[in-house]
């Protein structure tokens, strides 16, 4: 293929003004990965620490509630819930729908005001149990 | 793979797309989706139905048939979703050949190699450590 061919070549990503679907976007993907690697993992090391008794969970136990594992738990969370409502929009644009500009835009941003709103009830929750 | 014209539509989208695996792999990672979105609002609604999240706690609701079914469900989808996704980032990311099979089948083996982990520590809980 001649690529000096004066032939219009497809616009990229810096010519756009960037807009929140294509941040949505973008975290769909960011999201997805890090509550597949890091999630998966923390699962899979709660679990074995239930499996292992009182000396492995609460090895877990101190770890999960150190303010670094905090921040990665509460990170994930919303990782978790953006990616979650994320889905569920790209679930509806799978069918053709909510791509008119407006309606597209409204609910790029709902997902991440909805990821939000979404972390902080949940950890208002989890903080409750046992009290 | 031939397509002659007597080729069905079905046929020939069979074995196309970047992941060389037609319709097939976008079709899976919605339905595994789907399922997330309920197993997930299970795990959430059943940790937030705890009095507390002390071992014995946790032990007891995770031995249970209610436990531990759909935590064996949630593990299984959630790795295979998870894969699904790390590997479609790595189709569009990764062009030479070569590399893309051997990112795949790393992330294959770490997908199965963690899971594993997750099910076997669930039987643990479930069955109990064998006598000494």
């Amino acid at each position: 293929m001649n690529s000096k061919a004066e032939r219009p070549l497809s616009p990229h990503l810096t010519i756009w003004k960037w807009g929140p679907h294509m941040t949505v976007s973008i975290l769909h993907r960011v999201t997805g990965g890090a509550i597949t690697i890091a999630g998966l993992a923390i699962l899979s090391w709660w679990l074995a620490s239930l499996a292992g008794g009182e000396a492995a969970y609460a090895g877990f136990a101190k770890v999960a509630q150190s303010p670094a594992g905090m921040i990665v738990l509460v990170g994930l969370t919303w990782a978790f819930w953006q990616h979650l409502f994320s889905g569920l929009r790209h679930l509806v644009l799978d069918t053709g729908a909510g791509y008119e500009l407006k309606v597209n835009r409204f609910w790029a941003i709902m997902t991440l005001v909805g990821s939000l709103i979404a972390t902080a009830v949940t950890w208002y929750l989890l903080m409750g149990v046992g009290k | 793979m031939s397509q002659g014209a007597s080729a069905t539509p079905l046929g020939k989208v069979r074995g196309l797309g970047s992941a060389h695996h037609g319709g097939g792999h976008w079709l899976e990672e919605r339905f595994t989706s789907v399922a997330l979105v309920l197993l997930s609002f299970w795990l959430l609604f059943s940790l937030l139905m705890l009095p507390n999240f002390e071992i014995a706690t946790l032990k007891e609701w995770l031995g249970s048939a209610w436990g531990a079914i759909p935590m064996a469900l949630f593990v299984v989808t959630a790795f295979r979703h998870g894969l699904d996704g790390l590997k479609v980032s790595v189709d569009d990311y990764v062009h030479d050949e070569g590399n893309r099979i051997a990112v795949h089948y790393i992330l294959t083996m770490a997908a199965i190699a963690g899971a594993s982990v997750a099910l076997f520590a669930l039987a643990r809980i479930v069955f109990g450590a064998p006598a000494a």
